[in-house]
């Protein structure tokens, strides 16, 4: 979010008639008490340790993740040179689970940028507009709106056909609706407030207020309620890859992993439910960051 | 219940003092208040925003969180021990013996209920009477807080009134149970200048009518003289000075309540400057030591800050907390 | 000389059906106002809720568009012959809340720079004006330029709006009750300090406020509108002094005394102030009025000269209007 805000202040710079670096005291002020929230600080660096592990997984990952031994299958965990056991085909557990995290983090994170990005759009304008732009954009959002995220995810995927892009994008088209939704009804609150009025009585235009006095208090709660998404959209990932709608086999990616080996769930249960302990960890630091996230955004504490 | 005396006060609150936690402060809104109320008294408790009055309100009432508060002293009605409390003994004491009546009418009013209803199921607990004679208590009230078409505003929901006819159902709401004393939190603040005054003098009538005793709290002084018998003025969760509404308006003996009558603006003062007390009031989490008043008052002494000063008694009941007192007595 | 002239102002609003057809309706928010300001003077806008006097105040800056009338500045029809970028710059608006009239994200020096900046002014001298404007309004610029709003208390930041309101150098400023959320010991400072700032910034106030002692307090001339129309209007003195509608004689006498000894006895009037949705023809304040007699729902009332500047629109003032205490044709 910062690197964004440093976005905005150089588009503005370029623009004479208004050179305006509103948030940077504001952000700095948000991340000095996001840091002193333990529980916040903690989850912030499991997200990013996996992250680290997910780019460098070549380096780090003891073995191939696709190379299996049928003579070594089902290895319980501890066993050796099998740290995590190993899967139905004999592949390293451990390995598997590091190059996992690389698809599993995209397919839950992308797909909420890219609806943050359109749904944030529209739901500003919307908002900002009011009148019959509201009525178009928000009741277009509302047919997506009104079926359930899985179905929808489900059906989408179904329709453009199972791989990975087409996941991301069904995952994207899933949480338009509900961030329009939320930016929506911000920017119609923020939008009616006193200082909106101010500011369009010194003259100022449209594009200058959106930039100035709108997207600053509507983005705090919008992205916010985006990072609560993270952990939706991981494992409706892995639920599509689950359905054999996502990733394929045998790239590793936690939901697949986690279908494939349901099959052991009697003869390993420990193995088999690793991936699901993967993705549960994962939710659960979105999760609490994005409350972290909120209560440091909230400047009247 | 104790018997009483006849000349006991109803009310008896001594060194109420009201803490709120909150991550890592301690906010001191009342810091030793102590008052006594007789019966069919009216007590105007003047001060502005922080000054602890509402606070003070519904501690008497015990509504305020209790995990997050502590209140401690004493607050004594019609012979119970308030903080001690608890249960079907509170339930009853709430609503029964004392109620209260609030700047937000919404507030006391669930808005999916009926007026009649709500008026009602109130008659009912604390009175003990069935469905019928509740209701006809209930029409009764709307009738005598002066509700046109009292019968068809009996089935009226809360948001279907008026301002005006809101605060009027609401002290129908607060009454119908005859408590012995009101509390009444700024119930005319946000009321337009031509329905307050309607308010204020039907409260006063029926304070009469039911020889109850009355708390009100308010920031308008004009409000205040209206209401009140006695006015205590509250400055930083102390009661600075107390006495009645004709000794504390016409000589002011302390520096706040004069401030705050000389900044009271009057239309034909026009031309002339404000007299306004300068500086704002302290901050709750750090009072200063001894008189609060201390930082802002014009004849402030070394001796101001060393303790809280002491109340002086300056003749017929009207007291004031200053040290300028002391020195002249 | 003329600043400001408003002629024929008029503002309805449609209200929404719901799904079975009912409700609906107009809100006659503002119906026809007319009156003008002098240069340097202070007008008085008072009433109480659903009189329209903020939805005035919203109109004067175009912040809402009007269905009607006429607004000129300097003697130039604002957004005709005066573009309404430089009309924001001549008049500027304090609001009620102080909260909610800043930006929560912005530092206070932030915000009052904003206008200027606006304006085409270079940042570092707008935030230059930005410091000295908060020294005139009475907060240290060391101490306040770098803070955020919730980090000051109310009055507080009342001077900021004021500061803000001023950094465009208006020659107007409207005030929509800029006092009447303080406490009485801060409201007294802040009037104190507009009053100082009037003089010293040779400014014109439009002062709007439900409170008749801070209007009497700080105006020169008065308006009283009730439900969207001006019920009197005049030189202060003139309407407090020799007070002519029922209307504004029953917000007098609705003020607190006092005075222990002399407490209201009688309200002055029953019941609410109604909604100002689809007001039937006539005087507007008929049925509130003790006074009032058949020919008052009869047509319009106009505002009519009773002695000098002083305006009333009432029937009991104007000479043969039938009204039966109507003053006689030859008086």
């Amino acid at each position: 979010m910062s690197a964004a805000a440093v976005d905005v202040r150089e588009a503005a710079s370029a623009a004479p008639a208004a050179q305006f670096a509103p948030t940077q005291g504001y952000w700095r002020s948000v991340f000095s008490r996001l840091m002193r929230d333990k529980v916040t600080v903690i989850c912030a660096l499991v997200i990013l340790a996996l992250i680290l592990m997910a780019v460098f997984a070549p380096w780090i990952a003891p073995e191939d993740p696709l190379k299996g031994s049928v003579m070594k299958r089902l290895r319980p965990i501890g066993s050796e040179g099998y740290p995590l056991g190993s899967d139905e085909l004999g592949r390293d557990m451990l390995s598997r689970l590091i190059f996992g995290a690389r698809l599993s983090l995209v397919m839950g994170i992308v797909p909420v940028l890219c609806a943050l990005g359109i749904g944030g759009l529209l739901g500003i304008t919307a908002g900002f507009h009011g009148g019959r732009v509201n009525t178009a954009i928000m009741r277009t959002v509302d047919v997506f709106y009104a079926f359930p995220s899985v179905l929808l995810a489900v059906a989408i995927s179904g329709a453009l056909g199972a791989g990975i892009t087409n996941a991301i994008l069904s995952l994207t088209i899933v949480f338009i609706p509900p961030i329009a939704r939320v930016a929506e009804s911000v920017t119609t609150q923020v939008r009616a407030l006193d200082y909106v009025e101010a500011a369009r009585a010194s003259g100022a235009g449209n594009f200058t207020i959106i930039r100035v006095h709108i997207l600053g208090n509507v983005m705090g709660p919008v992205f916010v309620y985006a990072t609560s998404l993270l952990s939706v959209c991981m494992i409706l990932a892995a639920g599509l890859s689950f359905l054999g709608l996502g990733t394929k086999p045998p790239l590793p990616e936690w939901g697949l992993m986690l279908n494939t080996l349901r099959t052991a769930i009697f003869q390993n249960p420990w193995v088999a439910a690793l991936p699901g302990l993967m993705i549960f960890l994962v939710s659960f630091c979105f999760n609490l960051l994005s409350d972290g996230v909120r209560s440091a955004m909230d400047v009247t504490r | 219940m104790e018997p009483r005396a006849p000349d006991e006060p109803l009310v008896s609150v001594s060194d109420l003092t009201v803490r709120f936690s909150r991550t890592g402060q301690t906010i001191q809104a009342v810091n030793g208040v102590s008052f006594d109320l007789a019966p069919g008294e009216v007590l105007g408790v003047l001060g502005e925003s922080g000054s602890g009055k509402s606070v003070t309100l519904r501690a008497m009432l015990r509504i305020l969180p209790a995990h997050r508060s502590s209140v401690t002293g004493t607050i004594r009605v019609a012979g119970r021990d308030v903080l001690a409390l608890s249960g079907a003994e509170l339930e009853d004491y709430r609503g029964g013996t004392v109620s209260m009546i609030f700047q937000e009418p919404m507030l006391s009013f669930d808005p999916v209920f009926t007026i009649g209803q709500q008026i009602a199921e109130s008659v009912r607990r604390h009175m003990k009477v069935d469905q019928q004679a509740a209701r006809a208590r209930a029409l009764e009230m709307l009738d005598r807080v002066q509700i046109p078409s009292a019968k068809r505003r009996l089935d009226a929901y809360p948001h279907e009134m008026s301002g005006g006819m809101r605060q009027r159902a609401m002290i129908a709401l607060a009454l119908a149970c005859k408590p012995k004393l009101l509390l009444a939190d700024e119930p005319t603040t946000a009321l337009d200048a031509t329905v307050q005054i309607q308010i204020l003098l039907l409260l006063r009538e029926l304070q009469r009518e039911f020889g109850m005793s009355v708390i009100f709290v308010t920031h308008d002084v004009g409000v205040a003289i209206e209401v009140a018998d006695r006015i205590a003025v509250m400055y930083a969760g102390r009661i600075v000075e107390t006495g009645s509404v004709r000794e504390v308006i016409r000589t002011p003996r302390h520096p706040y309540t004069q401030g705050l009558l000389s900044s009271t603006v009057r239309g034909e003062l026009r031309g002339q400057r404000i007299e306004a007390i300068p500086g704002s009031p302290p901050d709750l989490a750090a009072m200063p030591p001894g008189c609060a008043f201390a930082p802002r008052c014009k004849h402030a002494r070394d001796e101001c800050l060393r303790a809280v000063p002491g109340a002086v008694d300056v003749g017929g009941g009207h007291e004031a907390r200053c040290v300028l007192l002391k020195l002249a007595a | 000389m003329t600043l400001l002239t408003v002629s024929g102002l008029r503002k309805h609003f449609p209200l929404k059906k719901d799904l079975l057809g009912r409700g609906g309706g107009t809100v006659h928010a503002v119906d026809g106002i007319t009156f003008d300001v002098a240069q340097g003077e202070t007008l008085g806008v008072v009433g109480e809720s659903g009189c329209g006097k903020s939805t005035m105040a919203r109109l004067l800056l175009r912040l809402i568009e009007p269905d009607e009338g006429l607004i000129r500045l300097e003697g130039r029809a604002v957004g005709t012959q005066m573009p309404l970028t430089e009309a924001r710059g001549k008049m500027q608006m304090v609001f009620q809340d102080s909260f909610a009239s800043l930006n929560p994200r912005l530092t206070v020096e932030d915000s009052i720079a904003f206008g200027p900046i606006v304006h085409g002014l270079p940042r570092a001298q707008a935030r230059e004006r930005a410091r000295s404007l908060l020294a005139r309004v009475g907060l240290e610029p060391l101490r306040f330029a770098g803070r955020y709003p919730h980090e000051l208390s109310g009055g507080q930041r009342q001077r900021v709006n004021i500061a803000r309101a001023l950094a465009l150098r208006p020659k107007i400023v409207i005030l929509d009750e800029a006092v009447s959320a303080l406490d009485k010991s801060i409201e007294a400072q802040v009037l104190n300090l507009l009053l100082d700032l009037k003089v010293e910034f040779g400014l014109t106030y439009v002062f709007i406020s439900h409170d008749l002692n801070v209007v009497r307090y700080m105006s020169d001339r008065v308006i009283v509108m009730y439900l969207g129309k001006i019920a009197e209007a005049g030189p202060a003195e003139s309407v407090f002094g020799d007070t002519r509608h029922p209307y504004t004689r029953a917000l007098f006498s609705a003020m607190p005394s006092m005075d222990p000894d002399r407490r209201t006895q009688q309200p002055p009037l029953i019941g609410d102030p109604p909604n100002p949705i689809d007001p039937p023809p006539g005087c507007r304040f008929k049925g509130r009025c003790a006074h009032a007699e058949d020919i008052c729902g009869r047509g319009d009332i106009t505002l009519t000269s009773a002695g000098a500047e002083h305006r009333v629109a009432c029937l009991m003032t104007q000479p043969g209007s039938g009204h039966s205490s109507a003053p006689g044709k030859a008086a």
